[in-house]
């Protein structure tokens, strides 16, 4: 009985949907660097900034000297320059060269570092990232429901295998300096081995429309140990639990909430709050009761009838979801009166 | 041989009948204008709408700046925020940039630059202006269906599947590129075959050098993009799968095909923006320019080298390592005409006599801010950097650096050297002044913060953001607000000078290119007697004497008369 009340009391916390906190940085341009990653980009980004900072200065004040120097003290005056050399094959050549030299570094440097970072180590454990509007969903080796967040262990390389289900998404976790996108019909991944403990944000990089800017997840880098403490605790917790808390759990992490309240205010898609046993006028068609067949049509077949007022953007979760977990949702729905 | 003199002869009983009889008064009506062949009024039409779009785009522009005052809701929601930045970058870079310089600056300017009596194909640079206001109206007609929200992008599968009117505003761009191409074919042909005696290739003002080089790229790559953009209406209209997976189509390879277009019309975009900077320096440093040639073949290597660096767009999509390596090296290639330029102008400038007008200042800005974003490109062309700041906020700093900044503010300088000659009227030069430090100040405010927020890691397109950004959000905001203004009382003094300026002397800021050597405002025929060149475009400044009286300058010999 205690124990089940504490796993309760868990989800509740763990299911809160929170903004992921930008961690305090050790430096001003760049967010905290937390991945083995993280070294040849950031080399490359200071080189640059002084490089930039030289050659603006230069130009900036050969610029403000030349016009503070040469002012013409008006044009009545009439004064005509000393002759000066309009060409110089020379001069000219030498500030053609120069960017050469400064260039061919960089980019031998940008080539290393980006190898480096699209080919990871044999030996990295794998992940599964999923990209759909608007969530990340993480799948992890011998858990079935995907997680919303990115959970991996400390200092061991991870790979992640990363598709979406719908639009063009991207993966960024800027504290690793990396990113990829997902793209529809093929796989891509990418690469890290995170060497602080701790939550860094994620972001979605690549525009996909109405809730882009809230398609938001953590990366969490638990300490040696850690990682398989969360798996095999998150395992139980999904086995075990069903009906409404089951529904519940999967609100939050299957990416319901997203577009889907709870308390009443419409979003992307209707509020799933009262909704069932309404009758709702569809957008083709006649109204239809919200019934547990409905909303399992919803879940599996999202566009074959769409409450009015809203656009047919949810994707699917057909193979997504196990009898199980829909029978879990339906109680979820019932329950919010 | 023959079209010259005949220009002098039609022109010569006009020009004795009336002293006043310039290209604005020649013929009346709303209709003389509409439909009119004359490079000049079709220039002017070009430039009126051209400066509409940009007052509808910089108003989006504020609107989504305002919104992202806080990290949440300000003033609009999700989608409404979303269809303000797609409006914002779809009219700025479709309708404003693009034909900015080279349609309606360049349409006015470079027969006259040439020295010829107008376009090769004058009815094609009507058809151009006519088809820009179809397209234009294909693209806001986006607007009062239901705003597309695609960005200026159109990336697929999104385009294909959004519920927003996508088909029409992309076909508004498909429409726009056909004027476009109009444009280029034109320019390309005028400057082949118009040049009149003694105009060599190496004799034509760093303008027509900068036009030349972006009507090869207008002509070159815009037929990829109208191809592109009918695809995807196809694939959303008929579903044939070309770029949709959920149709056995290939979502990156709409990326290959938009920025083969794309990245070259960025070049659309700079390159003529470098040639009135070319033109200005020389003339407010009374010096000729430093190394003409090298500038002038750098434009055309810039152009060459466009088309063959889109893939850098693309470093985090997918693409190989080796595809996305060519690219990048390509990529740096590109740094080195670029910076070829600032040099040779800045070289310019010593030891010259510099008057500080306000089409200097905009010159000077231009020098200032395209540094910045030229310098802040190397870091996106490093490819490892490229991954952590592909599609940030830094991201849009640059761009905005160069596109705003470089083209908007060389623009700005065109429009303010050229505005005696368009009009006959000189504006309020200390208003100018104002304006140009407003502007100035007010983009550095808006973009620079951007680099630090794209930095440390805030993506571009972001309705919500993250409260830890918000201090930098707030100042660019500030920033565009300035912007804003400087914007505002440089219309309301334009306009100002429309009614009540002081007429134009024929060279007021003593140029020694040919444009300056008709009247202001010009002739209808330009030229009474068709010009013989004998020197180059920035030679000759000793020979010119500033005469207080008129405002201007007049040749030094025949200072008397």
């Amino acid at each position: 009985m205690t124990s089940s009340i504490s796993t309760l009391a868990f989800a509740a916390a763990a299911f809160e949907p929170k903004l992921p906190k930008l961690p305090d940085s050790p430096y001003f341009w760049m967010p905290p660097s937390a991945s083995t990653t993280t070294a040849n980009t950031d080399a490359l980004y200071n080189f640059m900034l002084w490089m930039s900072l030289f050659f603006s200065v230069a130009i900036f004040s050969a610029m403000l000297y030349f016009c503070l120097k040469y002012r013409a003290k008006s044009r009545a005056a009439n004064e005509f320059p000393e002759k000066t050399n309009d060409h110089s094959t020379i001069l000219e050549l030498t500030w053609s060269v120069i960017p050469l030299f400064v260039v061919v570094p960089l980019f031998v440097g940008g080539f290393k570092g980006f190898v480096s970072l699209r080919t990871p180590p044999k030996a990295a454990m794998e992940i599964r990232a999923t990209g759909q509007k608007w969530k990340w969903l993480f799948t992890y080796p011998g858990l079935g429901t995907p997680d919303d967040a990115l959970h991996v262990p400390v200092n061991t390389p991870v790979r992640i295998v990363i598709n979406s289900v719908d639009v063009i998404h991207s993966l960024y976790i800027p504290s690793f300096r990396t990113k990829m996108d997902a793209v529809p019909g093929r796989y891509t991944d990418l690469w890290f081995k995170a060497t602080q403990t701790g939550e860094f944000p994620i972001f979605c990089a690549e525009y996909c429309g109405t809730s882009h800017s809230d398609m938001l997840s953590r990366v969490v880098v638990h300490p040696p140990g850690g990682y398989e403490r969360w798996l095999a605790r998150t395992i139980a917790m999904a086995d075990s639990l069903t009906g409404v808390d089951r529904g519940k759990m999967l609100y939050e992490k299957q990416g319901c909430s997203t577009c889907h309240t709870t308390d009443g205010t419409p979003k992307v898609g209707p509020s799933w709050k009262g909704i069932f046993d309404k009758t709702e006028s569809m957008t083709v068609g006649a109204p239809m009761k919200v019934d547990e067949n409905y909303l399992r049509e919803s879940m599996m077949d999202p566009q074959a009838h769409i409450v009015m007022g809203f656009g047919p953007v949810m994707p699917t979760y057909q193979g997504k979801l196990s009898d199980k977990d829909i029978d879990g949702l339906i109680e979820y729905i019932k329950s919010l009166k | 041989m023959a079209s010259p003199s005949t220009t002098a002869d039609a022109v010569a009983p006009r020009s004795t009948s009336s002293a006043d009889d310039n290209y604005l008064t020649h013929d009346k009506g709303v209709l003389s204008w509409i439909f009119s062949l004359d490079h000049k009024r079709i220039g002017v039409m070009y430039l009126c709408s051209v400066l509409t779009a940009f007052a509808l785009g910089g108003f989006f522009a504020l609107l989504v700046r305002t919104e992202l005052l806080t990290p949440q809701r300000t003033i609009m929601d999700h989608d409404t925020y979303n269809q303000m930045f797609t409006l914002h970058g779809a009219i700025m870079v479709f309708l404003v940039i693009i034909p900015g310089i080279p349609a309606a600056l360049g349409n006015i300017i470079m027969p006259l630059q040439l020295g010829a009596k107008d376009v090769a194909f004058p009815r094609l640079n009507l058809a151009s202006y006519h088809l820009w206001i179809v397209g234009a109206l294909f693209m806001l007609s986006s607007l009062a269906i239901n705003a597309v929200d695609t960005g200026w992008t159109f990336y697929t599968p999104y385009s294909t599947t959004t519920s927003t009117a996508v088909v029409p505003a992309a076909f508004g761009a498909f429409i726009l590129g056909f004027s476009s191409i109009f444009t280029g074919l034109n320019f390309i042909v005028t400057m082949h075959k118009l040049r009149p005696p003694g105009m060599t290739w190496f004799r034509l003002p760093l303008f027509c050098w900068a036009l030349y080089s972006t009507a090869l790229i207008q002509v070159l790559a815009t037929p990829v993009i109208g191809i592109t953009l009918l695809m995807m209406i196809v694939e959303r209209t008929l579903h044939i799968g070309i770029f949709d997976p959920t149709l056995g189509g290939d979502p990156v390879l709409f990326q290959h095909f938009f920025w083969f277009y794309s990245h070259p019309a960025v070049y659309i975009m700079i390159v003529p923006a470098f040639g009135v900077i070319g033109e200005i320096i020389p003339v407010f440093s009374r010096k000729r320019v430093f190394g003409y040639k090298f500038i002038a073949i750098s434009s055309l290597a810039i152009a060459f080298l466009g088309f063959l660096v889109w893939g850098h767009h693309m470093f985090v999509s997918g693409q190989s390592v080796l595809a996305g390596t060519i690219f990048s090296a390509i990529t740096f290639l590109i740094a080195i005409p670029t910076a070829i330029k600032v040099f040779n102008w800045i070289t310019t400038m010593y030891k010259g006599v510099i008057h500080l007008d306000t089409p200097m200042l905009y010159a000077l800005a231009f020098l200032w801010v395209f540094t910045i974003g030229g310098l802040t490109g190397i870091f996106l062309a490093v490819m490892s950097v490229d991954v952590h700041l592909h599609d940030t906020y830094f991201v849009v700093a640059h761009f905005h650096y160069v596109m705003m900044g470089g083209a908007i503010t060389a623009f700005m300088g065109g429009l303010h050297y050229w505005w005696p000659k368009f009009t006959g009227k000189m504006y309020d030069e200390k208003m100018g002044r104002i304006g140009a430090t407003l502007v100035f100040l007010g983009l550095n405010v808006t973009f620079f913060p951007q680099f630090i927020l794209g930095s440390r890691g805030m993506p571009r397109r972001y309705y919500n953001y993250l409260p830890e950004f918000q201090p930098l959000h707030v100042l660019s905001t500030l920033g565009a607000y300035t912007l804003g203004i400087g914007f505002l009382l440089t219309a309301f003094y334009l306009y100002k000078s429309l009614k009540s300026g002081k007429t134009a002397p024929m060279n007021p800021w003593g140029a020694a290119t040919l444009e300056w050597q008709c009247s202001s405002p010009p002739p209808y025929y330009n030229f009474h007697k068709p010009p013989t060149v004998t020197a180059g475009p920035y030679d000759g400044y000793e020979n010119l004497m500033y005469d207080e009286k008129i405002g201007g300058y007049i040749p030094r010999k025949t200072s008397a008369s």
